[in-house]
């Protein structure tokens, strides 16, 4: 039986077992939106604005793993959708985005609502199609499922004309596809493998440093059972909280820019370091001459392989999947008859808690104003340290990062490498959906909710009950923070004036709103917005504006130059 | 260091602006690029000559081994390979330039594939460098106009890229 394009799109969706549908129709999408409304095996969500369809798909993805899938029109819709689709590939989230385009005979002519989309997307996506033919429709919607989730995860855009969709065809979706051009690793180099367990015995100050390719690839179990099987210590990448249980006590806290001071001083003066999913990012290393100033061998597993020696120089790459790889190094230590050398080890501890007893993420508790780290540890406390958390970009980030211990992957939702403004309510209600039964808070700051703040439209129409923590510094926080160290207390543009009245601001969309202002309703307050679990509460925070971000590692500088809360 | 980078990827429209993007995306030079269809018409060959410390090169290769269309790289420089370019020359040739000119074509084993009372159009292949030789060796005034197709390479005896 021959189908329509749209229904063929449509098709193809459900039989990937697709949930959810993020997404805004428009000229060029309409028959596929004609054949949304005649089925129901998934579940469109209509959102507000495109950027926030994507970011949604995107919360989808990072809390379950799945593929998110987001559908936009041409022109416009597909340039909204632009930030979003950025977004996951900076943190290789899997993803597939459907644009409208429009007819083949009019592409390259202006048309009405045209834009280069494959073009426009090209250096944001792992890879892009344009379908040209109805016949090539349902393969290349199965290509681009397998593209965006193996391998180093990728966001996949498929720009679909408008006569396509309305052409007809014989529908046959592949159960596989193979292509000769891509053919991800997934098993690690045995030999290398040898060499890294080798390295790791041998070693008097080793250090496992782990990132997000340790939550995306679902190796969170080795890793933890690799850590306390050799005793080492652990940090994990603002990426990869929640890959190691930060209640543990072989964690050492998130290291890099606003790491803690014991995670930063054990990376830069380990003698051997296990990199596992992690890219050494410039946030995370600050300098490369600074930080391959102390000698140590490192050893880094990674999927892809220009993860690796990019900014710093490894001695035993291992190209694999991080759950495979790991596997192989776990069975060969316990058959190993090789031990750790125990004196070093407990040398090394101890040095290691010397710098935990400076306890750099210290704030004043009595505090008459609310201090924005208070909050965060309270959400903690009240929601028993199992909630699913969203961030948008700024102090509030780093505050929830540093105060909400992450004990299991894929809680923490946050925009790491893009650093995008505006992701985190529309993420939560991708996390949300995914998981109704659980409590999602979206941390946020006054000036970043208001870059998607229509979107509790969308929470109201759906009934998604997120709890909106803003943190209201009536600051550009983070901004207003280098301009505080940097720029001579200038603070030019990063004072939010004019604030709408956000308990009214979410009154006004149907929801529940709350202004705390005193640090003993914090507690009050949290329990009473969490027990509304129908419900979406709006708490707005009025914290300290003079908050500062400790530790901080000034831009390009080395990871040990930190400035502490104490140095000030 | 320069290196010539041979690169066999799928026909598909849009592979050479992926290509092309990247290397503008990262910074990487490209000091020319050829790219056509081979005997296997769902590929293309493209060779690029481009310079960099070995940690940009080894950073190259892999992002473009990371591109979903390329199907197989080889790093020509890494072994011994042939290079060769094609150049077209139009020059002056009139007077007792004509003799001279003819002459030059003929001691770089170039043809002449087209003549006009003034003019003659020269045709020269050979490694970049012979190029630049030829276009050194002769008067510069007398040039009127050159097109050069940048290298194609391919490496020596058994070192085959093939799918
Ligand atoms: C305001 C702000 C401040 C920040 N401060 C910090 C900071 O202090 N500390 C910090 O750490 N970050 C910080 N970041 C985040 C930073 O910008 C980077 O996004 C982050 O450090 C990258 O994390 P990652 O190295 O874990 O890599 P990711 O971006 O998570 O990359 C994952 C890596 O794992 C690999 N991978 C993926 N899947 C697999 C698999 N199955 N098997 C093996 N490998 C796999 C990928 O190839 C990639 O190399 C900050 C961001 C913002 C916005
Ligand atoms: C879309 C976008 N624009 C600009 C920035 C730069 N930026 C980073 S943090 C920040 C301030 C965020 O303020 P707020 O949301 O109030 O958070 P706070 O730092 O006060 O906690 C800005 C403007 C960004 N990350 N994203
Ligand atoms: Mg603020």
């Amino acid at each position: 039986m021959e189908l329509t394009g749209a229904e063929i799109t449509i098709r193809c969706l459900a039989d990937e077992g697709v949930e959810f549908v993020f997404g805004y129709p428009g000229g060029a999408v309409l028959n596929i939106y004609d054949e949304i409304f005649k089925q129901d095996r998934f579940k469109h969500v209509l959102v507000r604005h495109e950027q926030a369809a994507v970011h949604a798909a995107d919360g989808y993805a990072r809390s379950t793993g799945k593929v998110g899938v987001a559908l936009v029109t041409s022109g416009p819709g597909l340039t909204n959708a632009v930030t979003g689709i950025a977004t996951a590939y900076m943190d290789s989230i899997p993803m597939v985005v459907i644009s409208g385009q429009v007819p083949t005979g009019a592409i390259g002519m202006d048309a009405f609502q045209e834009v280069d989309a494959v073009g426009i997307t090209r250096p944001c996506v792992k890879h892009n199609f344009l379908v040209k033919d109805i016949k090539d429709l349902a393969e290349t919607i199965k290509k681009a499922f397998y593209i965006a989730a193996t391998g180093r995860p990728g966001p996949v855009l498929v720009d679909i004309p408008k006569d396509i969709t309305g052409q007809s065809f014989a529908y046959l979706y592949p159960d596989t596809v193979s292509m000769r051009s891509y053919n991800p690793v997934v098993k690690g180099h045995t030999g290398q493998i040898k060499k890294a367990a080798q390295m790791l015995f041998e070693a008097k100050r080793p250090m496992i440093y782990s990132g997000g390719g340790v939550v995306l690839g679902n190796a969170s179990k080795q890793l933890v059972e690799l850590t306390r099987m050799l005793g080492f210590p652990c940090t994990n990448t603002l990426m990869g909280l929640g890959a190691y249980p930060a209640t543990d006590k072989q964690f050492v806290g998130m290291l890099g820019m606003h790491g803690t001071y014991e995670a930063n001083m054990a990376m830069q003066h380990c003698d051997v370091l296990l990199a596992v999913g992690a890219r050494f990012d410039d946030r995370v290393i600050g300098s490369p001459d600074h930080f391959a100033r102390e000698a140590r061998r490192i050893v880094h597993i990674d999927i892809d392989p220009s993860s690796i020696s990019k900014r710093v120089k490894v001695d035993v790459p291992i190209v694999g999947d991080v759950a495979a790889v790991l596997d192989e190094l776990i069975k060969l230590i316990k058959a190993s008859k090789e031990r750790r050398d125990e004196a070093a080890l407990a040398a090394w501890w101890s040095q290691i808690e010397d710098w935990r007893s400076r306890d750099c993420l210290k704030f004043d508790r009595k505090s008459s104003i609310i201090k924005p780290q208070y909050v965060v540890e309270k959400l903690w406390e009240v929601t028993k340290g199992d909630a699913y958390v969203t961030t948008d970009v700024g102090q509030h980030q780093m505050w929830a990062a540093q105060f909400y211990k992450f004990d299991e992957p894929r809680r923490w939702v946050t925009s790491g490498g893009l650093g995008t403004m505006g992701f985190g309510l529309p993420a939560a209600m991708g996390v949300q959906l995914a998981h109704p039964h659980k409590d999602v808070a979206c941390i946020t700051g006054e000036s970043s909710i208001q870059m998607c703040i229509q979107e509790l439209s969308t929470c109201r129409q759906y009934h998604i009950p997120v709890k909106v923590v803003n943190l209201n510094n009536r600051y550009m926080g983070m901004v207003r923070q280098w301009q505080e160290f940097f720029y001579g207390n200038r603070y030019a543009e990063s004072y939010m004036d004019s604030l709408p009245d956000f308990v009214k601001l979410a009154e006004a969309y149907g929801h529940v709103g709350m202004k705390i202002e005193k640090p003993e309703d914090v507690e009050p307050a949290l329990r009473e917005a969490f027990a509304l679990k129908d419900r979406l509460v709006f708490m707005d925070f009025i914290t300290d504006q003079t908050e500062n971000v400790f530790p901080m590692v000034p831009g390009g500088a080395g990871i040990t130059e930190m400035i502490l809360a104490e140095d000030l | 260091m320069r290196h010539i980078i041979s690169i066999l990827m799928e026909n598909e429209a849009g592979a050479l602006s992926r290509v092309a993007g990247l290397f503008s995306a990262r910074g990487y030079n490209i000091e020319s690029l050829t790219v056509a269809p081979t005997e296997d018409v769902t590929l293309s060959r493209m060779t690029i000559v481009t310079r960099g410390s070995e940690d940009v090169i080894e950073q190259i290769v892999k992002q473009l081994n990371k591109l979903i269309d390329v199907v197989k790289i080889l790093d020509l420089s890494d072994g011994s390979h042939i290079e060769r370019e094609l150049m077209l020359v139009k020059v002056r040739a009139f007077g007792k330039d004509r003799e001279e000119m003819k002459r030059m074509a003929d001691i770089f084993r170039g043809r002449i594939i087209d003549v006009t009372e003034k003019t003659y159009t020269i045709e020269l292949t050979g490694p970049g460098t012979k190029l630049d030789a030829f276009i050194e060796a002769i008067d510069p005034v007398a040039i009127l106009e050159t097109v050069r197709t940048g290298a194609s390479g391919i490496g020596r005896g058994e070192r085959i890229l093939k799918v």
